[in-house]
This record gives structure tokens, C-alpha cells and sequence, in this order.
């Protein structure tokens, strides 16, 4: 598989470093050429340094035709903007937004978008941790139906 | 009107005042709390001090009643997820984004924005009217940007030279109504014949600006810029 992941957080370095462990190709991008100190020194993926909401970065980082797209920087919005670009722009199938608040993360969500909802795993794990009952939905990557048409529905009603 | 302006940098400023000079009811929605201070010390109790991403600050500064929500922040991200909230969490009719990189306007149309406002492409507009173009020019887009106003200007090597402009067979979604020729504005009659050095002035529906070009400019090396 050919996964593309914008951020090299703590989060995009572990997930670009397991993807290479199982064999796929990975090209991760930051604007922070520091950023990809988290990175192994012997990463077999390729780091771009970039602006990962520019679609002009994401094309000459092999964006169209991509498996996988992650966009998993620290700024929601950032990351709204450059995974509706892989979906819509580069066709990628399989996307996923890290959206910190709970509230844009269900929005998304019933836009079309996958999402990660870091708040809401934090949240859920506290209050298992405290004996309270959980969420079995906030630990997972809030999937769609996979169409944009719920968001058409939702307007039309 | 309700108008709800997100970003209180220059531009949001601005446009708040001219919108109450206007009658118009405003909030200007700011995150900073000091810029937020700042203008509310001239504009008053409508400046908001939240962060209008926030889905629950929109909604408590009245966005489920807003008839138009102006997303313009410095930061093209936030102004899209300011203007995807207003239009699909609170059913805002209208949404307007100011995009700095010219690239993402289509997009965002794409993606729900009904007006995309982009001063980086303005001045790109303005310099072009400067300098001989082998492309077309985009004076101004109507119809949320399905048909535009553009220009075409006439030179040696452009297959429309010595043609009455009436008898060029374009498309049907374009339509030729004036040229300059000599800093003079003319209407195109039907016994107009195209020179080198005019400038015609047409309306046409984007779809078909590629063949307007080929006619009136002929193959050029270069390609429209792209909004």
C-alpha cells in the first residue's frame, strides 16, 4: 500500500514508522524539517518537508493515486482542509482527520469525512479508568458511509 | 440583514463598519482577545470575543439565525471550516470564504462555499490589465463564478484578425459585446472587424473559455490562470 501522511507528530512518526515496519511505501510530510527528528535514522519512507494543505505540495508528494491518507497534524482545521484535498482533489479512498474537538470531529463525520477524535478516546479512557461506563465509539476512527451524499440528505430534510 | 464576520484582522474591520453604515445587523466574531479589545473599544458590545471554528461559540453568537456568515481570518483552513459549519451544522444560506491561495477557490466552491473572495487573485487580475496577455483575462465573475467577464486581446498572430467578430463561430455559452481599441470603447456591431491591438470584452460561461481562446487568441504556449 502507499500511504501519504501529513504531520510528523508523535502520532504521524509512530503510524508512518509501523506502516514501513509491514512493508508499504510511506511518504510523510511537515512543514518542520526538525519534525523528522522523530523519525528513525534509518526510515525507509521518504519526509518531505511542505505544507501538507497546499495542493500543490500533496501533488508532488504523490498524493493522487494514494492508498492511505492521513492527515494528522495539530491544527484541526489544517487537517479538515488537507484530507477534503486527498478525498476530493486526489481521490484518495481511504481517508482519516485527526480532529481534536469532539463537536467539528461529528460534524465532519457526518460530512463524509473519517475522523479521529483524539479528546474523545482521552475523555472515554478516564472514565473506564474511573469505573464509569465507556463509549465503545470513541475509541475508533469515526467511520462514514463512505459517500458525501449523507451531508445532501442532511441539507435537503 | 444578519451578518455574522469571522476574523477581525483588517479586512473583517472593514467590512463590519461599512456593513453597520449600511443598516445591516453585524457580530464580528474574533479569537484574539486582544485584537478582540481593540475593536470593541470602536465598534462596541457586536464584537464577540470567541473562536468561530468553535461549533458552540457560533451557535451562541446566533449563527442558527444568520442569513450570511463572512469567514475572513488570515488563515484559508479556518475560513473553510468556519463557512462548512455555518452552512451544514446551522443551515446559513449564504457563506463567503477569503482564500489567500488562489488555488484552493475552486474547492472550496467545491465544497460548499457559496462565494469565494480572493485579493490574491485580484491583483493578479489588476496586473495582467498591465501587460500583454497570449490569455485571457478575468475581469470579474458572476453567478458564484460559472460565467465571467473576460477579455481577449487581439494580436498579429491571433486567428480572429481581419474577421467580423459577429461571423466567429463560438460557442454558445459566450457572447461577444465590446472591444477596446484605442483606450475607445466600442460596441460590436455586426460589421466589426477584428484588428490587432483591440481588446474584446466578452461574457462567457467558464466551461467553454478554452475555445473562446483558441478563436480569439489562437493555441498559446501559456494556460488561463486558474482562480
Amino acid at each position: 500500500m502507499r500511504a501519504i501522511i501529513v504531520g510528523c507528530g508523535r502520532t504521524g512518526a509512530g503510524i508512518a514508522e509501523a506502516l514501513v515496519g509491514s512493508g508499504h511505501e510511506v511518504t510523510i510530510i511537515d512543514v518542520s524539517s526538525t519534525a523528522f527528528r522523530r523519525l528513525r535514522p534509518d526510515f525507509a519512507g521518504s519526509a518531505i518537508r511542505g505544507d501538507g494543505t497546499d495542493g500543490d505540495v500533496l501533488r508532488r508528494a504523490g498524493t493522487q493515486g494514494a492508498d492511505l491518507f492521513f492527515a494528522l497534524t495539530e491544527g484541526d482545521n489544517r487537517n479538515v482542509l488537507a484530507a477534503q484535498l486527498a478525498r476530493d482533489v486526489f481521490a484518495v479512498k481511504r481517508v482519516v482527520a485527526k480532529i481534536n474537538d469532539p463537536v467539528r470531529a461529528e460534524a465532519y463525520t457526518s460530512l463524509g469525512l473519517n475522523c479521529i477524535c483524539r479528546t474523545a478516546m482521552m475523555v472515554d479512557a478516564l472514565k473506564r479508568f474511573l469505573g464509569m461506563e465507556g463509549d465503545p465509539h470513541a475509541q475508533r476512527v469515526w467511520e462514514t458511509i463512505g459517500e458525501r451524499d449523507k451531508a445532501k440528505v442532511t441539507e435537503a430534510s | 440583514m444578519f451578518i455574522m464576520v469571522v476574523g477581525a484582522g483588517r479586512v473583517g474591520y472593514y467590512l463590519t463598519k461599512e456593513l453597520l453604515a449600511s443598516g445591516h445587523e453585524v457580530v464580528l466574531i474574533e479569537k484574539d482577545p486582544g485584537r478582540a479589545a481593540q475593536v470593541s473599544a470602536d465598534l462596541g458590545s457586536i464584537v464577540i470575543n470567541r473562536d468561530g471554528c468553535e461549533g458552540r461559540d457560533l451557535e451562541s453568537a446566533g449563527a442558527n439565525r444568520a442569513d450570511v456568515v463572512v469567514a475572513v481570518t488570515g488563515d484559508d483552513e479556518d475560513n473553510l471550516v468556519i463557512c462548512q459549519m455555518a452552512k451544514h451544522h446551522f443551515n446559513v444560506p449564504r457563506t463567503i470564504a477569503r482564500v489567500d491561495n488562489p488555488k484552493n477557490g475552486e474547492l472550496f466552491r467545491e465544497l460548499g462555499v457559496s462565494d469565494v473572495i480572493s485579493a490574491t487573485r485580484n491583483a493578479l487580475a489588476a496586473i495582467e490589465q498591465d501587460i500583454p496577455m497570449h490569455d485571457l483575462l478575468h475581469l470579474a465573475q458572476l453567478q458564484h463564478g460559472d460565467i465571467e467577464v473576460i477579455e481577449a486581446q487581439i494580436t498579429e498572430e491571433s486567428p480572429a484578425v481581419g474577421q467580423v467578430a459577429r461571423q466567429l463561430s463560438l460557442p454558445d455559452g459566450c457572447i461577444l459585446f465590446a472591444l477596446i481599441r484605442g483606450d475607445v470603447l466600442e460596441v460590436i456591431r455586426s460589421d466589426t472587424v477584428l484588428r490587432p491591438g483591440d481588446k474584446v470584452v466578452a461574457l462567457s460561461r467558464t466551461d467553454c473559455q478554452d475555445d473562446v481562446q483558441r478563436l480569439l487568441i489562437g493555441d498559446s504556449p501559456g494556460q488561463a490562470v486558474e482562480a
